[in-house]
């Protein structure tokens, strides 16, 4: 895979294809079916990460990016008898795509080696009623099967946990989800600006933040109406403050699952000192709602710098001493190192971002590999391990903490005056436009394209959760593990349940 | 560790010590739950959490509930995993179609007496997604509720004097003997 290769094909298959509305800041084209065919190619081929697949009303689009050059695309293909040849037949990480585009429009993916529903459970108004889902068969000897799920022993969302074991050890797991299906995309087509913020704001709770400045530059994109500075790095602050915030939480609950409660009682504290800063500076333990199309809709309060400052000093006191402690621990390094591995890979090939990807060797990172302000003036490491088990999971987020201990510095430090919000075009752009934008959230890049109407209301909105493309991870990360170390493995890779059953 | 262990011993605990938004109203919401819960369950009341398709913010919160600072659990209030140790179903979310039926299920699973607690404003009506085909819209549309906990997600403390509204209104008014 190398990188003008990648390059290269993502040329081959722009040039000659129709250029599409008007779409910001990446290129839409419609490819013609031959050209689908040799997007299937270059994405087995790994030339190519499929970033996201979405449909619509005879329409799939599936959005590109090349490796090497970074460069951007979203591919469409028309779909007027309702089919599309099937890329998950050659990409695996676009099966359970295609089985939700097919759930949800019920467009055909021809040639598709999975043909289960998926997101649909056969509990929707109109349906046929609900089936005993297949589960994949596991063949061999002495093999049992755990169902577990869609309630957990634990706080957690909901969602389905096949295990087939043989004694301790998993053999396979095949995870159902779909359970949190809140028919988002369906409640966002038509909704005006302030009411799909919010509900793009409430794909996954944890990361509202981050899907709140995705959904803003998506908008902004398509209008044609940046920020003002001093909202970009607002936004910054608040993303960062989510990010350690979450990081804390996660790192706390993988040693809880290890029952090593002392760290997960101290990062606790630390995380909810984390939401108390976050609700002195800007009025929400988790910021919802805070950012919005044209900007933010609170300033920092003042006594917010403060409070950040004050936090700041807390957790890089406190934090060193609990990390030696992690590492310290044998009982626990016990549990944590050499689990659940990843392959580098599985993660190439599924562009799996977050943490997932950055402790197999995948250093991609949206504030660094897809920049955005005030990113692209502030300096911060992406830390990349290689081991992929849980611990370099872990490591990943502790070393992500300090990172974002030091851009709360820096954005405190160079935030600039100005205007915090930028008004947008009353009644509407008077055509159609679209835009797409890309933001890391704690989890992982997330990924947000909308088509905005002549009237200024949504059309069309796909909000992609990074989950879709860690969630197939786990289930090879657990293979081989015993059944107990589940829990670790599931909560080192913290996916979104409802991100992802949208 | 064993250091920090000793440090722990030595200082006061942070439930107490750090002041903060909100902590001396915590303080007394703490002392009034603490008295409720004894005399209507004796020394404990167990909550079984469902999320019956939240965005996950309100387990955000009600996990908050376990940490130090609110540390729930000094009330004798506790979340067990299964429904059948609970008392409580504290149940998050807009009830998707695709998670109604395991609800009432984790209902049924449940011993009488209980009570159900519709938590955040998806719980309390389906919230921000009222009204999608994919939602039942709100708790009390699959079981009866006893209370209502409101808020986007409401904070740990609006959790706290929930549970405290609850266990006020069960001095006076006996759980339902067999909900359905
Ligand atoms: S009430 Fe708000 S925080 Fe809670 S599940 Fe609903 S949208 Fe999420």
């Amino acid at each position: 895979m190398s990188p003008p290769d990648s390059a290269e094909a993502l040329d081959t298959l722009l040039a000659g294809a129709r250029a599409l509305a008007d779409h910001a800041p990446y290129p839409r084209v419609l490819l013609a079916p031959a050209a689908w065919e040799r997007l299937a190619g270059e994405l087995a081929a790994g030339t190519l990460d499929l970033l996201a697949f979405f449909g619509e009303a005879g329409a799939v689009h599936a959005v590109v990016r090349a490796p090497g050059s970074g460069r951007i695309a979203v591919l469409s293909l028309a779909c007027p008898e309702g089919r599309f040849p099937s890329l998950g037949r050659v990409h695996a990480p676009a099966i359970r795509l295609e089985r939700a585009i097919r759930d949800l429009h019920g467009l055909v993916p021809e040639g598709a080696a999975d043909a289960r529903p998926w997101l649909d459970h056969g509990r929707w108004p109109g349906s046929a009623g609900p089936v005993a889902y297949p589960f994949l068969a596991a063949e061999g000897d002495n093999l049992h099967q755990i169902p577990v799920g869609p309630v957990h022993a634990g706080i957690i969302e909901p969602g389905h946990f096949r295990f087939f074991a043989s004694g301790e050890t998993v053999v396979r797991l095949e995870a159902r989800l779909g359970y949190a299906h809140k028919g988002t995309e369906a409640l966002l087509a038509g909704a005006d600006l302030v009411r799909a913020a919010r509900l793009v704001g409430r794909v996954s709770g944890d990361a509202t933040v981050a899907y709140g400045i995705a959904f803003a530059r998506a908008v902004e994109a398509a209008l044609r109406v940046p920020p003002p500075p001093r909202a970009d790095w607002l936004r910054a602050l608040m993303a960062e403050l989510e990010r350690i915030a979450n990081h804390l939480g996660d790192i706390g609950a993988i040693c809880n699952d290890a029952s090593f409660t002392l760290l997960h009682a101290h990062l606790g504290i630390l995380r909810e000192r984390t939401l108390q800063a976050s609700a002195a500076a800007f009025g929400h333990r988790l910021m919802m709602d805070r950012v919005v199309p044209g900007g933010v809709a609170v300033d920092l309060a003042v006594e917010g710098a403060a409070a950040i400052g004050r936090l700041i000093r807390q957790v890089q006191a406190e934090l060193p001493e609990l990390i030696d402690l992690y590492d310290n621990t044998a009982s626990l390094q016990d549990r944590t190192v050499a689990t659940g591995i990843v392959g580098a890979a599985l993660v190439r090939r599924f562009a799996a971002g977050g943490f997932v990807g950055r402790a197999s060797g995948r250093a991609f990172d949206a504030r660094r590999r897809v920049p955005y302000p005030p990113y692209d003036a502030l300096r911060f490491d992406v830390p990349v391990l290689n081991e992929g088990d849980v611990n370099a999971r872990v490591w990943v987020r502790i070393r992500e903490v300090q990172a974002s201990l030091g851009l709360l510095e820096q954005i405190l430090a160079g935030l600039p005056g100005g205007a915090t919000r930028h008004a947008l075009p009353e009644g509407g752009p008077g055509a159609a436009r679209e835009g797409l934008a890309i933001v890391e959230s704690f989890r992982g890049d997330v990924l947000v394209w909308v088509r905005i109407g002549a009237d200024g209301r949504v059309v069309r909105c796909h909000p992609r959760d990074p989950s879709w493309f860690q969630w197939p991870l786990l289930e090879a990360a657990v293979e081989g593990n015993i059944v107990a170390d589940f829990p670790l493995c599931n909560k080192s890779f913290n996916c979104s349940y409802s991100g992802h059953d949208l | 560790m064993r250091k920090r262990l000793f440090q722990n011993i030595l200082t006061r605990p942070v439930t107490i010590d750090a002041p903060a938004p909100g902590e001396a109203e915590l303080a007394a919401v703490a002392a009034a739950l603490q008295e409720r819960a004894r005399r209507c369950l004796g020394r404990s009341l167990a909550i079984r959490e469902v999320d019956a398709g939240s965005c996950n913010g309100c387990e955000l919160e009600i996990h908050a509930l376990n940490n130090a600072v609110y540390d729930l659990e000094r009330f004798g209030i506790r979340f067990v995993a299964s429904p059948r140790h609970a008392d409580v179903l504290l149940v998050t979310g807009p009830v998707t179609r695709n998670m109604e039926e395991a609800l009432r299920r984790t209902c049924d699973a449940t011993p009488a007496p209980k009570w159900v607690v519709a938590v955040g404003d998806c719980g309390v009506d389906g919230g921000v997604f009222r009204g999608s085909a994919a939602c039942v819209g709100g708790v009390s549309a699959v079981l009866p509720v006893d209370l209502r906990i409101p808020g986007c997600p409401p904070t740990p403390l609006d959790l706290l004097k929930g549970l405290l509204a609850l266990l006020e209104g069960q001095a006076t008014v006996k759980p339902r003997a067999a909900p359905r």
